[in-house]
């Protein structure tokens, strides 16, 4: 992992660490639809078939539960499969053999067999795209005993992370954020972060303000606008979602006392309930204000004319945070 | 439902190489070169692994084991389809293939601890080149068919060397036939041309569900329509299962892709030891059955046909003595599982979060044990 390049979208530097990737270890076989020839729907795996063949870049047949449990196979017989999900609602015809299969058969195997696959999904929403092409699906499978889930929320992380996790002898679920796929150019950074860790990619005083992938912008943003009232917003990029980094969200809350959570997926039993418990568990005594939550309502993702309101946005962090700073 | 519906039959073109009464019988498309001694070899392996079933049950109703799959009556499509195998080929089973188990070694205690509670594997699945047993019904379908696909990347397909030339033999029953996962399996396997074999046990019943409710055609007819050949085979006569899976495994491992078995037989049990047929079978079905076992019509050609001494079978019952010895003392024997063995390998790289869980769990354990 050495001769980072330089400047890139998202997109691109999935690219080049999925081609690193595969330089590194000629096991890793990519495979999904139309991950060959057209280069994926998003151009991900983008010129990875010419340059190291159809046996490693592998366009399937349309059928998520085979992608995942072929992998299941090729990891038996020693492959290390990087399987692209086309869209995040397309996940679920794999859903078994990823959560009965995959995410269990190292523990069943008593060690002896690992699962080293990486099931990469291009996730969540504000895109404008029809239904089932918008959804975050992260909190099934954080919810799930022998699966880890990270992601993605620059250029830099994307670059490095994607190696990390492909290298990873764990199973990893790797949410990559679709509308940023091509949002900014990003420098990318010598070294990595390593995987499991989260990051305060803005430090603060006042509020800190939690989340990942998609919503990190959006967090920034808000860090920006409140500070113009003098409100400073410590921002934590998660990075994984699943192991999550309790110390670094305990070390920030304990010094700013309040803590808004904040995802695109539904509220209720997810991200922001697990972060919220340990919270209040550890660091009772340090919060001045409970734990708010500003995330997608309970409700199926929304027609695309409505997402951008539905979604967590700055007007509805600000808002979680004026409130937070009434207590 | 429409007129063209019609009950599923056996096929008059079955492949059958020795009848119930024991006689052995031709077929232009599978001719078996076997030797008595090698026959009379398959009988040993037959009677082991009724023995391995008839302990087992006897251990469940002991309150040993918590459950258990019997595989009365399918045992000579286990140990012909087992038997098929080389060494280096790999077989993906149910949760029902103790027979197979068998044939590649893994000692049947180690079988065991699924159903007694003590753990979820219990043997390495690369040493034996036996997939652990899967229960979520077909998902095995694709593991084998990804397998298949490591195995052409490997270059280990059609090469001539049959040290080398390797296939993969993954088994099912008729109401895993309906899974989506095992469908999907036929594509990839057709499309992709893979050293794979389907070899799908029909013992009737999926539980309580005859292959009627699964099927409107032979099941062996479905491969037809993914692209490769079916064939329907007497799952009770071990030296047609043998020949069948013998040259289906040659076609797999020359790359001339996969093939589909239907072995036709019968589940002589209950699904489980946890089922009641009566609810579903009709009095006296099985009766017909019993007269095409697998082990009599192999124990009449040997007695009848091939001059076998008496001194042979008491040999094997002697055998078959011993291991049900083995597996009685060895079942009980088998250790418990610690509070921090359901940690173990849960992730290769263990999270600080569960660490905290598993000390949290053995320390609660051992408060209330001491």
């Amino acid at each position: 992992m050495t001769e980072a390049p330089t400047t890139m979208t998202m997109a691109k530097a999935l690219n080049e660490g999925l081609r690193k990737a595969m330089e590194a270890d000629e096991k890793v076989v990519i495979m999904g639809e139309d991950v060959g020839k057209l280069g994926g729907v998003f151009r991900i795996t983008d010129g990875l078939q010419k340059d190291f063949g159809e046996d490693r870049v592998i366009d399937t047949p349309l059928a998520e539960s085979a992608i995942i449990g072929t992998a299941v196979g090729l990891a038996i017989r020693g492959y290390r499969p990087v399987c692209e999900i086309q869209f995040d609602g397309f996940v679920f015809p794999g859903f078994d053999q990823i959560v009965s299969q995959v995410a269990k058969f190292h523990n069943r195997s008593a060690g002896l067999v690992k699962m080293p696959i990486t099931i990469r999904i291009p996730s969540g929403g504000g895109i404008g795209a029809v239904e089932h092409h918008s959804e975050s699906v992260e909190t099934y499978f954080a919810h799930t005993a022998g699966l880890k889930v990270v992601a993605c929320s620059n250029p830099s992380d994307a670059y490095w992370m994607i190696q990390e996790a492909v290298a990873d002898d764990d199973p990893i679920v790797f949410i990559e954020p679709k509308r940023l796929y091509h949002a900014a150019k990003a420098e990318i950074a010598e070294q990595p972060t390593p995987l499991y860790q989260a990051r305060v990619v803005r430090p603060g005083e006042h509020v800190t303000v939690v989340g990942y992938g998609g919503t990190v912008p959006t967090l920034l943003e808000s860090a920006r606008t409140a500070a113009q009232e003098r409100i400073e917003l410590e921002v934590i990029d998660l990075r994984s979602v699943s192991p999550l980094d309790t110390a670094v969200l305990l070390d920030s809350v304990r010094r700013t006392g309040r803590l808004i959570v904040v995802h695109e997926a539904p509220q209720s039993f997810g991200v922001g309930a697990e972060i919220a418990a340990r919270v209040t568990e550890q660091a009772f005594y340090s919060l001045e204000a409970p734990v708010l939550r500003v995330t997608g309502y309970d409700t199926p993702y929304p027609p695309s004319r409505l997402e951008h309101e539905w979604l967590p946005n700055l007007d509805r962090v600000l808002d979680a945070v004026d409130r937070i700073m009434e207590y | 439902m429409s007129e063209h519906v019609t009950a599923v039959h056996p096929e008059p073109d079955m492949v059958q190489l020795l009848t119930p009464e024991g006689q052995r019988v031709e077929h232009p498309d599978y001719s078996l070169d076997i030797t008595d001694d090698e026959i009379a070899e398959l009988y040993r392996d037959l009677v082991l692994v009724r023995r391995i079933d008839t302990e087992a049950i006897a251990l469940q109703r002991q309150g040993e084991l918590g459950l258990w799959a019997s595989l009365l009556g399918q045992e000579a499509a286990q140990i012909g389809s087992g038997r098929a195998l080389k060494a280096h080929d790999m077989a993906f089973p149910t949760y029902r293939e103790h027979g197979v188990a068998w044939c590649r070694n893994v000692d049947p205690l180690a079988l065991l601890g699924l159903f007694r509670g003590t753990n979820l594997g219990g043997f390495d699945p690369l040493e034996h080149n036996f997939n652990m047993y899967t229960i979520v019904i077909g998902a095995q379908t694709l593991h084998a068919t990804g397998y298949a696909m490591g195995v052409v990347r490997d270059g280990a397909v059609g090469t001539g060397d049959p040290d080398r030339d390797t296939a993969v033999l993954a088994f099912f029953g008729d109401g895993a036939s309906s899974q989506g996962d095992v469908n999907e399996s036929f594509v990839w396997a057709g499309a992709g041309n893979l050293p794979v074999v389907f070899f799908c046990q029909n013992n009737q019943w999926a539980i309580s569900e005859p292959v009627e409710r699964q099927s409107r055609v032979p099941l062996y007819q479905r491969a037809r329509g993914f692209g490769f050949p079916g064939v329907r085979v007497d799952g009770n006569d071990v030296l047609a299962c043998l020949a069948v899976t013998r040259k289906a495994l040659d076609h797999a491992r020359s790359a001339q892709g996969p093939t589909l078995i239907e072995a036709f037989t019968y589940r002589m049990n209950p699904h489980t030891t946890n089922d009641d047929p009566r609810r579903y079978q009709l009095v006296g079905e099985s009766e017909t059955w019993k007269l095409k076992d697998p082990i009599e019509r192999v124990r009449a050609y040997l007695t009848r046909q091939a001059g076998v001494s008496q001194a042979f079978f008491d040999d094997v019952e002697q055998e078959a003595r011993k291991l049900a010895e083995h597996i009685r003392t060895g079942c009980r024997a088998l250790p418990d599982p610690t509070p921090e063995s359901v940690f173990a390998n849960v992730h290769v790289t263990m999270p600080d979060d569960l660490i905290e869980q598993r000390a949290d769990f053995v320390d609660f354990v051992s408060a209330v044990t001491a």
